[in-house]
């Protein structure tokens, strides 16, 4: 039932959380925010007066990753609070309702918040023979979106099937799986990754419960507060890149020792993520502090780009063992053979012309006897 | 052919030119070796510390200083093309008319059909040379440009702010390196193929075509100066 109307404050009181929990909770989104803690008491009092907007959680062409990392997020009362008190409204995964009533609560929200719902979509859109590949309730996935997309205040896209499409668009992407932003004209907030990190997730859904607004977005769409850097600015195994350190195999010393995983595949180097700053499952760890090189999931297209434990990709078209490298070599001693064969057929089909003009040459000048 | 031959020592290529010949060629030398090594970097000694050590680092940074040098050196030669003699002039790089095609089999004949050449030869590039100049041009902006991407987000430098659409219209840094990478190759091939036929040029007109490129002249018979 769509609750709009109430405050966050009031919602949670209602649910049982103290004015602590609340505070904590408010101090929590200011930083997640980025305006540090001295600004949670302006933040509480946002969340005691305005009006909590109802959330549609739209699933598509997807696994179901971004909701397994959202509900992990490392403050457990934040994915609480945000999965039960803020209220999803509709989330085929997580709601009690079913069937008609389900779809009925969702057309609810739909009419009675035209215009200001927050609409959150997990998973690609097939476009290819008419939508088939994704139906829920009789309906294609493109216009349960584009219905849904019209009346929201705000679009996210969660991880990396509704932002660039993930392993569903990877080639020849049968099902013609299509990004969310393609699909809609309204600004979306792309969240990559696969899944994209939980903190992460919660920290953007804060930041547009508590502005109202989008957070600042870079050119594709994805907050910059998380996305403007790269893993391998902020790993920690940097210093070995530079110094050229490197695991040679997974099996070596040189792995015990912690060093880079470049040489492994790792694409830390064009890879943009908070991985290494945010870190996984409440600032544990992150895959490369583990020992393993970053698949470069939270990047357009990433599955394309293998083998994921080789620095270079497979030059498209030449098979999986070939890299450009192997490409350019062969090109290379073939321009260098076609070289040498010419030289020699020049020296034998121009031969004579050659001489002629230098004896020629050589006749015509003055002390031509000394040169002969 | 004439019994009498008198050869005109013609001013070809202005020191502009010829610098911009040299650098590039020196700054695309460091650039492919340096570029190779950070696309697959040998295994040094593993005897020290990180801290004492920062060898790829050191590679990395040639090959953006290469990349900058590369860079300049394209945009002066490209302004030299408007005001330079007329051999420097960018009009020799596209075949406009006619005449330039015609230009083109023949070169191709004699180069390929090894046949003996009957019109006059150029003096500055032959059109053929010049319509292969203009096409590696683009492949320079090509490579400047996908450089200058991928060079964007290790620096605050403007040249990488302002080649950061090339990211998203390629689809992803991986795509974008990818290709950067495979095009080492063409410059491999390019500087192969190139330094062939400035070499078989040289031996079979005989007019002085390598040292050109050093000295910027080059040797003409003057019967067949009406070019
Ligand atoms: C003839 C011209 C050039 C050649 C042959 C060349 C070659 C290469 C190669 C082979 C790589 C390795 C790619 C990989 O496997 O990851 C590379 C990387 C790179 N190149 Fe170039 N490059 C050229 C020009 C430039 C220019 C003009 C720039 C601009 C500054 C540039 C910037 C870069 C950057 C930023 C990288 C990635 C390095 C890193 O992040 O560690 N390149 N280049
Ligand atoms: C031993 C090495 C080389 C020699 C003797 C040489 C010689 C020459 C000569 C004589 C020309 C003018 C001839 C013509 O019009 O066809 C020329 C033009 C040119 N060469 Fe080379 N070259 C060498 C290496 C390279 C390398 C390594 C590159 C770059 C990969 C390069 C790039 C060019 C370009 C772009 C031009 C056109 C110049 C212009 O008009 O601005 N050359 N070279
Ligand atoms: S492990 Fe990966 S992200 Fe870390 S420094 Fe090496 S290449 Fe960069
Ligand atoms: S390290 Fe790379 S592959 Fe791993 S989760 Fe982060 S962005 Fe994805």
């Amino acid at each position: 039932m769509p609750r709009a109307g109430n405050s966050l404050w009031e919602v949670m009181r209602e649910k049982g959380y103290s004015r602590r929990d609340f505070m904590q909770f408010c101090t929590f989104a200011a930083t997640a925010a980025g305006l540090g803690t001295n600004a949670s008491a302006a933040v509480a009092k946002a969340f005691e007066k305005k009006d909590r907007p109802p959330v549609l959680w739209l699933h598509f062409q997807e696994c179901t990753c971004c909701s397994e990392s959202f509900i992990r997020a490392s403050h457990p009362m934040v994915a609480d609070v945000l999965l039960d008190a803020i209220s999803l409204d509709y989330d085929e995964t997580l709601q009690a309702a079913a069937g008609h009533q389900a779809e009925k609560c969702k057309a609810d929200v739909m009419k009675a918040s035209a215009g200001k719902y927050i609409l959150l979509v997990e998973g690609s859109v097939p476009t290819k023979e008419n939508g088939v590949f994704c139906m829920i309730g009789g309906r294609t996935a493109e216009d349960i979106l584009k219905e849904a997309a019209a009346g929201a205040a705000a679009i996210v896209a969660w991880g990396n099937c509704a932002s660039y499409g993930c392993v569903q668009a990877a080639k020849p992407n049968p099902t013609g799986a299509t990004a969310i932003q393609k699909l809609v004209n309204k600004p979306v907030i792309n969240v990559p990754g696969c899944p994209p990190i939980a903190d992460v997730m919660v920290a953007i859904v804060t930041h547009i419960l508590m502005f109202g607004r989008m957070p600042e977005l870079d050119s594709q769409g994805r907050p910059k507060e998380f996305y403007s850097r790269r893993v391998h600015d902020t790993c920690y195994r940097r210093p070995y890149y530079d110094a050229g350190l490197f695991v040679e195999t997974f099996d070596d010393d040189n792995a015990r020792k912690g060093y880079c995983l470049y040489k492994m595949g790792c694409r830390g180097p064009l890879t943009y993520n908070a991985c290494s700053v945010t870190k996984w499952n409440g600032g544990t760890s992150y895959p490369i502090q583990s020992g393993h090189g970053c698949l470069g999931c939270s990047e357009n297209g990433f599955w394309d780009n293998g083998p994921f434990y080789r620095h270079l990709p497979s030059f498209p078209g030449f098979g999986i063992e070939s890299t450009a490298d192997t490409v350019g070599l062969t090109l290379g001693a073939a321009a260098a053979v076609g070289v040498a064969a010419h030289a020699v057929s020049t020296n034998i089909r121009k031969r004579k012309l050659i001489h002629d003009q230098v004896v020629e040459a050589v006749k015509d000048t003055p002390d031509s006897k000394e040169v002969e | 052919m004439p019994s009498t031959q008198t050869y005109r020592r013609l001013y070809v290529w202005e020191m502009p030119v010829r610098l911009y010949h040299w650098l590039n060629a020196l700054a695309i030398a460091v650039l492919a070796v340096t570029g190779y090594l950070i696309g697959r970097p040998f295994t040094v000694g593993y005897a020290q510390e990180a801290s004492f050590q920062y060898w790829f680092g050191t590679v990395r940074f040639l090959h953006f200083m290469a990349g900058y040098v590369f860079l300049f050196n394209m945009l002066v030669r490209t302004y030299w093309g408007f005001v330079g003699n007329r051999f420097a002039s960018w009009d020799k790089f596209i075949p406009l008319n006619r005449q330039a095609w015609r230009d083109i089999v023949e070169v191709l004949r004699i180069d390929i059909l090894q046949t003996r050449g009957t019109g006059p030869i150029h003096i500055g590039h032959n059109r053929l040379a010049g319509l292969i100049y203009f096409v590696t041009f683009f492949i320079f902006m090509f490579q400047g440009l996908t450089g200058f991407a991928l060079y964007g987000p290790n620096s605050h430098s403007v040249f990488g702010n302002l080649a950061a659409w090339v990211v998203p219209l390629m689809g992803s840094e991986a795509v974008v390196r990818q290709w950067h990478h495979a095009m080492l190759w063409f410059y491999v091939l390019f500087t192969l193929v190139h330094v062939y036929l400035v070499f078989y040029h040289d031996y079979v007109e005989g007019r002085g075509t390598t040292s050109s490129m050093v000295g910027g002249w080059k040797f003409e018979r003057e019967d067949r100066l009406d070019d």
